[in-house]
């Protein structure tokens, strides 16, 4: 893989070079997840008045916690469900697009704008659209024999909240993948078709490997998003509920620690995230890259 | 610039600086959470405050909702930034309450910073929720509040009900409710805010004079035991459900229900329980209904019920750490404020409850309760009697987690995942640990 290496003259020169990331990196990164790691073995009133050290305290509590246990489930399930659907309907809308030639780019461009909307706002929007008393999609499906509650039914909850995050991250993905496809060179494809193979064959010998470090790549950033940037769309919509049903891992960080203040539980929660986070993506570095043609 | 001639503008400069400061007034910085008309009316205050006396500034800040606020003012504590005055919900109070080198107690600062304060001109039912155990009052009420009852007249006309008397009993909410239904003069009986937490379980408590806690609901101690789960909390629970299933209550959603309010403006639900507080944005959105008011409802049967609701709504809290000059102006825009003209207009222009005597008065005086009929139901309900060890209020740390455990257990039983005796003894061994928690925290 590392093919290309630079051989610098002096020992100092590339360490002065990395000095400045390794920097940002320090300050924002490695002493904020410090002070995260600190704080969760400690238990402190909300003023920091007073901090007493209590061990593993925080984190034997959480998976005694049978409330904790499942958020984890149902974090994983609401991971999967929205990279799935990000990916794959932003995977349809590149192939759409691609396939179109002179109004390409503005169809790309009305595809972009979900992207520039902030998590809260679409959270908003969905809860509008599928509130029980007042939304205009929660009649439709009345008018469709669907009685939707999000506020009582965990399931339609669930589902209000997976299209949210979804609807906001696949313009991200269509806009990679879309670039992806257009460095596909095009006299492969067109060698294929001289050959006889059809669009689909085409797609899924030719295009769909030589995506495999965008689709990769997409993945990551996407487990990322649903782990840590999806909070500000179930504040909007849900606020973990009814009954938990929507509190995932990300969200009861942001509950416990700043609106019940519980500091040193949100930090161990946060750390018990961190390290998921880390070792999926190191499972998927290992595991999966192997798969991808480069 | 050369050297010395630098120096010389620099002197001129810290002189000029230092004049202008020795004229300039005593700025006193004040976090709170009143948005959108309210918080014209509370900057109002604050200027008018300003016009009347030339010493000091109260500069007014909206910091967000409740929560964001107190945890805005948290986080300035700890970088050493906070403000003089923070306006913080009920359910922070005990919190507040026992972040001892943080909080400037009201009583310690109105003695310290002479001002005739007496105490015993507020209202018993409000001092008694923000007083601790040896009588000392530990914030300034400012916007309290108490949850009533909406009801639309028209509907009630429809279905045959007299329009002046509003039900004063859950089985008459009931009653009352079938009625609607079986007239088809609304698609649902009643819905109501804060379904789970202060109507449904901390004022049920109170009205009903059995405790939401041990040691006095929490005011005794933070070792204090939840006890919610009693036998009017299951009952009101039960009916809830059933209720659900019947279409006589519809459910709005956790805290206060984003849901709530539009079911009762759009006249699918006939009536709506919330504050008083929000007696301005029924009265202007009720269209082509007349709205009346009544009590929060009891269960019949009870001895001794209704006992006195209790209260919600914000108060103020000084902090620690600053100058006495600056609390000298706190004290006098905290006097300034309790009076009885600044304390009755900012109660009838929003429905909060007048927090002195002297504005209840004041506003009978001033015809305001003849003028405005039902606007007076709020301040009877909270004086119905003398407060007792359950209607007193509530002093528990960390209760906006407390409040959210109750939401999501309402919401299982109205799901139908489980009984409300289930819901309710799961709902105190969880707050129970919550405030095991606090009580390390805070020992």
């Amino acid at each position: 893989m590392d093919t290309k290496r630079t051989v610098f003259p002096s020992k100092g020169l590339p360490y002065l070079l990395v000095a400045p990331q390794l920097a940002i990196t320090l300050i924002f990164f490695i002493w904020p997840a410090s002070q995260a790691v600190k704080s969760s073995f400690e238990r402190q009133d909300p003023f920091g008045l007073s901090t007493q050290f209590v061990g593993l305290t925080h984190y034997l509590r959480l998976f005694q916690d049978p409330l904790y246990l499942t958020s984890i489930g149902r974090t994983a399930l609401f991971a999967v469900a929205v990279t799935a659907i990000s990916m794959g309907v932003a995977l349809l809308l590149a192939v759409a697009v691609s396939r179109v030639i002179r109004t390409a780019n503005a169809y790309t461009t009305m595809l972009v704008w979900p992207y520039a909307v902030a998590p809260v706002v679409a959270g908003m929007l969905f809860w509008f659209l599928f509130n029980s008393a007042t939304g205009h999609l929660a009649y439709l499906l009345r008018y469709f024999g669907v009685v939707w509650n999000a506020n009582l039914n965990g399931d339609h909850a669930m589902i209000l909240v997976i299209l949210a995050a979804s609807w906001k991250q696949i313009s991200y993905n269509f806009l990679f993948f879309l670039a992806g496809m257009q460095s596909v060179p095009q006299s492969l494809t067109e060698a294929a078709a001289i050959d006889g193979a059809g669009p689909l064959k085409r797609f899924w010998t030719i295009v769909f490997p030589l995506l495999s470090p965008t689709t990769f790549f997409l993945f990551i950033v996407n487990v990322n998003y649903v782990m840590f940037d999806t909070f500000g769309i179930i504040a909007a919509t849900t606020n973990g509920g009814p009954n938990q049903a929507t509190n995932v891992l990300v969200y009861k960080v942001y509950s416990d620690g700043f609106i019940g203040l519980n500091l040193g539980s949100s930090s161990a929660q946060s750390v018990v995230l961190m390290a998921f986070v880390i070792l999926l993506t190191i499972v998927q570095f290992r595991y999966v890259e192997r798969r991808v043609q480069y | 610039m050369t050297y010395p001639i630098r120096s010389a503008a620099l002197a001129a400069l810290t002189l000029a600086l230092s004049t202008s400061t020795a004229f300039a007034q005593t700025e006193i910085n004040w976090w709170h959470s009143m948005g959108g008309e309210l918080g014209e009316r509370l900057e109002a205050i604050a200027a008018d405050f300003n016009a009347s006396q030339s010493d000091y500034v109260v500069v007014p800040s909206y910091r967000g909702e409740y929560e964001e606020s107190m945890v805005n003012t948290i986080a300035a504590f700890r970088a050493g930034e906070q403000p003089h005055l923070v306006q913080v919900y009920e359910v922070g109070t005990g919190t507040m309450m026992a972040a001892k080198g943080a909080v400037y107690p009201v009583y310690q600062l109105m003695a310290d910073h002479g001002s005739n304060f007496d105490p015993a001109a507020f209202l018993p039912v409000v001092t008694g929720y923000y007083t601790d155990t040896e009588g000392n009052m530990l914030s300034m009420p400012f916007n309290s509040s108490t949850p009533i009852l909406y009801y639309n007249k028209a509907a009630f006309e429809a279905a045959g009900l007299d329009a002046n008397t509003p039900p004063k009993t859950w089985e008459e909410v009931e009653q009352f409710s079938q009625q609607i239904l079986d007239a088809e003069a609304a698609q649902c009986g009643f819905t109501m805010a804060y379904t789970a937490t202060w109507t449904g379980t901390e004022n049920l408590s109170a009205l009903h004079n059995v405790a939401y806690g041990t040691l006095e609901n929490g005011f005794g101690g933070l070792s204090s035991e939840l006890t919610f789960n009693h036998p009017i909390a299951v009952r009101l629970w039960e009916k809830l459900a059933e209720w659900q299933a019947s279409g006589i209550y519809a459910y709005g959603g956790p805290a206060g229900g984003a849901d709530n309010a539009p079911k009762f403006y759009s006249g699918e639900c006939a009536m709506y329980m919330n504050s008083s507080a929000s007696r301005a944005g029924v009265l202007a959105n009720a269209e082509g209904f007349e709205v009346g008011f009544g009590m929060l409802p009891v269960f019949g049967d009870v001895a001794g019920a209704p006992q006195n609701s209790i209260i919600g709504g914000a108060t103020l809290w000084t902090l620690s750490g600053h100058e006495d000059a600056e609390y000298d102006g706190v004290a006098a825009f905290l006097t300034y404020l309790s009076s009885p003209e600044v304390q009755a207009a900012w109660h009838q222009a929003t429905g909060y409850l007048p927090v002195t005597l002297a504005a209840y008065e004041l506003s009978q005086e001033q015809g305001y309760y003849e003028a405005n009929p039902g606007s007076d139901i709020a301040i009877k309900q909270i004086n119905l009697n003398p407060p007792t060890e359950n209607s007193k209020g509530l002093r528990y740390g960390n209760m906006p987690q407390i409040r959210t455990v109750l939401d999501e257990e309402l919401q299982a039983v109205l799901n139908g995942q489980k009984t409300a005796q289930e819901a309710l003894d799961s709902a105190v061994e969880r707050g129970n640990q919550i405030v095991r928690e606090f009580e390390a925290a805070n020992q």
